[in-house]
């Protein structure tokens, strides 16, 4: 019986007992998948041998290779003896060193779990992952007792370049976001108050919304993508670098040694941040009020004035400060927390800004409730 | 006369979870040997290596060093080990962000009272010890990866260890400076009387530092031979260690 699968000019003869694959000319680009299938088939229990011929000068490429390799396999699969002697010595020599295995692979873990299992496992994960992120904000108020009683390794100079990092570093980037949101809360608000010819409330607008919760909420995203992600990336590749290991070995608590220090200065730095941010949103929106709505300079800024209020200013600094603790924690565990190769690296840094911002609106909603509760 | 026990494994069981790499290890290493632990890729050379500085915990068995059992004594206990051990990480592991100097005073500043110009002064030695005489303020991005090998010796050697752990020290390097780094290894057992392990699978420097050593084979899972690597390379017990002594010879 005569099989010549569709445009390839490898032909599949099975004689009795015996299959035996062979070609002429060249074989380039051929379907090699379908090609083992098809000898597969014609491998039955009669069958006891499969052999190969082929012409010494024609064209090959690894796809033949492929056919050859994968039909030798299926053969030893069904205990088929097999002859390649009528192969060119190159193409014997290929088979033979693919298949010359020195090591079987290890038995790998079956990840295939039941419905009951993969609750099961999702529970253990969880179960870990809480535990883990536990142990590590107890590490870091330890840390910071340790801090607090003179007793911790952490070195004044990284706490310094920490500070200076997410400090004075940052303030032109956080200056011109704040700035824009300023203008854009200004415009947006300044189209529907216009309508009742009340757009000289577009200030108060800008005041209260940015010094409220928009200032600290645009300097938090800012810092989870800038700072955050930095500190998960520089303590990730210091885990890839065996640094954190060095550490662990030389007995340095590495929450003191590279956790506090950065936790410390954003904590520092966030409300300063948020201050600005305030003060650049108000700008932004003055800009809008004076430029393009053409209200009086000295109007403006009196209902702007007027509109401030140190409550809702204090809870904007209050959102800076816990946004601060937030970025600094989600960066450094994402870092601590990092594998040791150079994707799990990048993996540590989104897994840091995403946590950060998630907590950043989980813990704005908690705030917010709170000062609902107490009337501020 | 009999040399004196420093690290003592007993039936030791290397993996992660139901992975298991090595089982039922048992060797000694003696006070004063270089001491190396070979064998092919995959094999658990550095997860023992992990296992014996106290960041992998074994699976089963005991890890006795200087008598006592890091796999379950108290943490402290474990730390005061750590403190007279020094080890050198295949990158050199050194802080980017402290000069070299500042990398050796930190396990100084950690565990000692001295004041920091001695430390200083100590840093400036071991840096001189290990040929980086001078670098003191230099950042290890300003060096050459040899050069990050040596300052990771003198940091491993900041606290005078009893015991160095080389984890592939001539991974990396050219010839030259691998072989200076092996000379540096024999010049530091020899003088300070260190014990030193190191993990490798390089065969020049196999033969020119080792004096005891252990062969993990991938396949078994077990140590295949034991015993000085020169002595193995002439009487080797099956043909897997000698294709390994011989960089894949059949014999």
């Amino acid at each position: 019986m005569h099989n010549k699968p569709n445009n390839s000019p490898i032909k599949i003869i099975k004689n009795g007992a015996s299959v035996q694959v062979t070609w002429d000319g060249d074989v380039l680009n051929c379907d090699s998948d379908t090609i083992i299938k098809q000898i597969a088939a014609q491998m039955s229990n009669t069958v006891k041998q499969l052999g190969f011929a082929a012409p010494a000068h024609g064209q090959w490429d690894s796809s033949l290779l492929s056919v050859l390799f994968g039909a030798v396999q299926e053969a030893q699969r069904h205990n088929i003896a097999v002859d390649l002697t009528a192969l060119p010595q190159n193409l014997q020599d290929l088979v033979h060193l693919a298949l010359a295995v020195d090591r079987k692979p290890q038995h790998k873990e079956n990840m295939q779990f039941g419905f009951l299992g993969t609750i099961g496992a999702g529970t253990v994960k969880i179960w870990t992952a809480v535990n883990n992120v536990l142990g590590f904000i107890g590490e870091v108020f330890i840390s910071l007792l340790r801090f607090f009683s003179f007793r911790s390794v952490m070195r004044g100079i990284d706490f310094l370049a920490a500070l200076d990092d997410c400090g004075p570093k940052a303030l032109g980037i956080v200056a011109l976001i704040s700035f824009l949101v300023g203008l854009i809360l200004a415009f947006v608000g300044a189209v529907q108050l216009q309508t009742f010819g009340a757009q000289i409330y577009v200030a108060s607008l800008v005041t209260i919304g940015m010094c409220r919760i928009m200032g600290a909420i645009m300097v938090g995203i800012i810092m989870a993508g800038r700072t955050g992600s930095a500190y998960a990336a520089t303590i990730g590749t210091m885990q890839v670098n065996e640094e954190l290991d060095a550490l662990e070995t030389m007995g340095l608590p590495k929450v003191d040694f590279l956790v506090l220090p950065r936790l410390l200065a954003l904590v520092l730095a966030m409300p300063i941040l948020t201050m600005l941010a305030d003060f650049m949103g108000m700008i932004g929106g003055a800009f809008v009020g004076v430029f393009l709505l053409d209200l009086p300079y000295q109007e403006y800024w009196k209902y702007a004035i007027n509109a401030f209020n140190l409550k809702n200013f204090m809870v904007g600094i209050f959102h800076g400060f816990c946004f601060g603790f937030i970025i600094s924690m989600c960066g450094c565990y994402c870092g601590l927390t990092c594998g040791r190769n150079a994707d799990s690296v990048g993996v540590a840094t989104t897994r840091s800004v995403v946590n950060a911002v998630v907590w950043m609106i989980v813990i704005t909603g908690i705030i917010t409730v709170i000062c609902q509760e107490i009337g501020v | 006369m009999k040399k004196e026990v420093q690290i003592d494994v007993k039936d030791l069981t290397v993996g992660y979870g139901d992975y298991v790499l090595l089982h039922d290890a048992n060797y000694q290493v003696n006070k004063g040997d270089i001491f190396i632990i070979m064998g092919g890729s995959g094999c658990g050379k550095s997860s023992m290596l992990r296992i014996l500085t106290g960041l992998l915990p074994p699976l089963k068995g005991q890890v006795i060093i200087s008598g006592v059992d890091i796999a379950s004594a108290p943490a402290k206990e474990v730390q005061k080990i750590r403190e007279k051990s020094g080890i050198l990480y295949q990158s050199g592991a050194l802080f980017s962000s402290m000069t070299l100097a500042e990398n050796i005073m930190l396990p100084l500043q950690q565990y000692s009272d001295y004041s920091p110009a001695t430390m200083r002064e100590l840093a400036a030695l071991k840096l001189a010890l290990v040929g980086l005489k001078g670098f003191d303020d230099f950042y290890p991005s300003e060096i050459s990866g040899g050069m990050k090998k040596r300052a990771g010796l003198a940091r491993a050697l900041a606290l005078d260890p009893q015991i160095v752990y080389f984890d592939e020290p001539s991974a990396g390097l050219d010839p030259i400076s691998s072989r200076n780094l092996d000379d540096l290894i024999i010049e530091l057992n020899r003088s300070l009387g260190t014990t030193i392990v190191v993990v490798t699978h390089e065969l020049a420097s196999i033969f020119a530092i080792g004096n005891n050593s252990i062969f993990l084979d991938a396949a078994t899972k077990t140590i295949m031979a034991r015993g000085d690597p020169k002595e193995l390379l002439k009487n080797p017990p099956n043909q897997a260690v000698y294709e390994f002594l011989t960089r894949g010879e059949k014999k």
